[in-house]
């Protein structure tokens, strides 16, 4: 599909701070003038469970969700959720994720092999590590801003509208420390 | 003006507010909440959590036909409790714009049933407009107002999740109509406002002479539209799905319907005329397509859209593709994983200071009747000490009718168990019929101070108003006596003494009579804000 529109997935877990990257994700691309999209779901399924948000945008955008297999990047904060959303994902899609593992509520064990599921299926995965990022930051409030830093080396909108939306949503005294992180998030590789 | 970026429900607030609406009532329910919350964020509009739906729109009629414009914020299944005054608000009218922001729910993201609400417009007999994204949504809210004032009649917004919940740009209006300050007034109109038969019987014929009107003018409404783009393909659809179906199909041709109660039939008739084949795409039941098939139109749309869950781009392209329509086709195959992966199902928070109860409950081996919200989440494992869970306030009066049933009247095995928003929705009710009618049961509340399912906010048993203003708590130990249960059937426990819960429970199960326990225990999420705040 060749539409001119961008589709990121951010998939996590819930409480891992999705929805607010997600927010300054959007809004970063609204302030680059394009029209913008997000989608993702509130309520009980979110209790402990997959937690999702579409972001799209280009010159115009209809759909708030991304069709299965057109997400451009796939950026997981969770290994499982990674594959558990894999469909979205195309074999030119870039997968971001990080190398972080939560147990879900009833299992006794968490699965293996999931890197090596994940490479199978995609030659395009990279796999970032956590504890590598958070050496280089101040607080670790700062984590999920920090990895919007390092999305932002392939997302192409300008550093401006990314200060601007993280302005607008860190909340009010945090920005430095936030801007800080987002620039060793760009830093990391 | 500065563009911003709104959820759905952030729009409908701002549209309301632009609208100048004086009051907005409400009851929590995902996906509608952040409506209420929204609104309350702008200045000069009364806004209240009221006890349930049904109150929160009999408050608005009040309001609405004293000349203030108000709003009232449900989702979906709030519309039930709330069906009997619509029916009859629709009878009476306004003075000033009363809209019903309601929210759907498709694929019961957050819901027990995926009921489709626009049959209420029908039945109630009341106009209904849907928009397609927040841009929409704003809008809509304040064409909403304007069309309850010319028309005489409550309007309902409705809304769905992916609407509610999802964010697009929104350019403000320029200037509002806001004229704040001065209060409003009622004036008397007996055979306008006062029910009765003869005079409901009068306002029966105007309801009709009303739907009749609409009907003509919805044709020349602008929220109504035919974009025309290749004639082989022709699409009705509304709401969330005419986004679907734009992303698949940019290039057919649409009538885009902005009112989905009642149709435009002349408008549909045209379409028809212009298009070879037409499609209708709507989620949940076939509410257009019937309509559409009773005017005696060739149309197609359940046959190949489910009549369960939500759509989405996929949904909508692959059946129209197999038909041989071209449109935004995939270029690359989407990955696929073969590696079965265990779900993350909801689960009761950890630290939640009522996981003992449920614990408490598995081990006794009670039948216990569930209710809606957080505790619904009993159900699953690892506690699954829960047996029904129908809609607000059922707990209480479904362990009524087992025992009836069952006919014990000395040995209780049933319990009731709720929250505390629940059990002010519709649980008072509930704990009177039984205390009346001499049950034996034992009725737990599980009070945590906070509506917390649907994002923590305040209710009757919580001190604290919408704003956060301090406002009187219910007295359950009072309430308890004055309904008639006996002093000593009445206890309080802390949330936290684990082992007290379970031998309470089990000394009020072996006790003659009605009981009523109140386990008391902060919600820890609610708790770590505040003391994050302090």
């Amino acid at each position: 599909m060749n539409n001119g529109v961008h589709n990121i997935l951010m998939v996590g877990v819930g409480g891992q701070g999705i929805i607010l990257a997600s927010d300054i994700l959007t809004l970063t691309a609204m302030f680059s003038g394009y029209d913008a999209k997000k989608s993702e779901i509130h309520g009980m399924s979110q209790r402990g469970g997959s937690v999702f948000s579409h972001i799209r945008f280009g010159d115009k955008v209809y759909s708030p969700t991304i069709p299965e297999g057109e997400a451009h990047i796939l950026f997981s904060l969770e290994e499982m959720e990674t594959l558990r959303w894999l469909s979205y994902a195309n074999p030119e899609s870039l997968i971001i994720t990080l190398r972080t593992q939560i147990k879900p509520v009833m299992v006794e064990h968490y699965p293996s092999g999931i890197e090596e599921e994940l490479r199978k299926r995609s030659s395009k995965v990279r796999f970032l590590e956590p504890a590598e990022l958070r050496e280089n930051i101040d607080n670790n409030k700062f984590f999920n801003v920090a990895l919007l830093g390092v999305l932002s080396e392939h997302i192409d909108l300008p550093e401006e509208s990314w200060r601007q939306a993280i302005e607008k949503r860190v909340p009010k005294g945090s920005f430095d420390g936030n801007w800080k992180a987002f620039q060793t998030g760009k830093k990391y590789s | 003006m500065d563009k911003l970026l709104l959820s759905g429900n952030e729009a409908i607030a701002l549209g309301a507010f632009e609208a100048g609406v004086r009051v907005g009532t409400g009851y929590p329910g995902t996906p509608s909440t952040e409506i209420l919350e929204h609104l309350t964020t702008f200045p000069d509009v009364y806004t209240e959590w009221s006890v349930n739906e049904k109150v929160a729109l009999e408050v608005a009629i009040g309001a609405a036909i004293s000349g203030s414009r108000s709003l009232v914020t449900m989702k979906h299944v709030g519309l039930n409790v709330a069906a009997d005054p619509l029916f009859t608000a629709s009878y009476i009218g306004v003075k000033a714009g009363l809209v019903i922001a309601c929210a759907d729910d498709p694929n019961m993201h957050s819901s027990q049933n995926e009921q489709d609400n626009r049959n209420y417009a029908f039945a109630a007999k009341v106009p209904m407009v849907e928009p397609s994204d927040s841009q929409e949504a704003k809008d809509f809210t304040a064409i909403a107002f304007e069309i309850s004032e010319v028309y005489d009649t409550p309007v309902i917004l409705r809304s769905t999740t992916r609407i509610s919940h999802s964010m697009s740009v929104v350019i403000p209006a320029q200037d509002s109509v806001r004229k704040n300050g001065d209060s409003t007034v009622f004036e008397r109109n007996i055979k306008k406002y006062v029910m009765i038969p003869s005079y409901a019987r009068m306002r029966h014929v105007v309801v009709e002479e009303r739907m009749r009107r609409l009907e003509q003018d919805v044709n020349n409404l602008d929220i109504n539209r035919i974009e025309m783009g290749d004639k082989a393909l022709g699409i009705i659809t509304s709401g969330i799905s005419y986004q679907y179906v734009k992303e698949m199909y940019p290039d057919a041709s649409f009538l885009k319907l902005g009112m989905v109660y009642p149709l435009p039939e002349v408008l549909i008739r045209d379409f028809f005329s212009k298009v070879e084949r037409v499609f209708i795409v709507e989620e949940l039941d076939p509410f257009i397509e019937l309509r559409v098939k009773a005017m005696g139109l060739e149309v197609e749309g359940k046959k190949y859209f489910s009549l369960t869950g939500e759509l989405n781009p996929d949904a909508v392209g692959k059946p129209l593709s197999a038909l041989g329509y071209k449109g935004n086709g995939k270029d690359k195959d989407e990955l696929k994983t073969v590696m079965e992966l265990p779900p993350r199902p909801p689960s009761l928070c950890p630290g939640c200071p009522h996981r003992a109860v449920f614990k408490a409950l598995h081990k006794l081996g009670l039948t216990v009747t569930g209710d809606i919200g957080c505790y619904t989440l009993g159900a699953l494992p690892p506690f699954t000490s829960m047996d029904t869970c129908v809609d607000m306030g059922a707990s209480i009066t479904l362990s009524q009718g087992i025992e009836i049933a069952e006919g014990r009247d000395r040995e209780k095995h049933t319990v009731a168990i709720l929250g505390d928003s629940t059990f002010a929705h519709s649980g008072l009710t509930g704990l009177l019929n039984a205390a009346y009618n001499n049950r034996n049961s034992l009725i737990i509340v599980l009070d945590n101070g906070t509506t917390a399912m649907t994002g923590m906010q305040p209710n009757p048993l919580s001190g604290q108003r919408i704003n956060g203003d301090e406002t009187v708590v219910l007295d359950y130990q009072k309430l308890g006596e004055a309904v008639g249960i006996e002093n000593d059937h009445i206890v309080i426990v802390d949330a936290y003494k684990p082992d007290e819960i379970e031998e309470t429970i089990t000394n009020l199960v072996r006790k003659d009579g009605l009981s009523l326990l109140v386990i008391k225990g902060l919600c820890v999420i609610l708790r770590r804000k505040r003391e994050r705040r302090s």
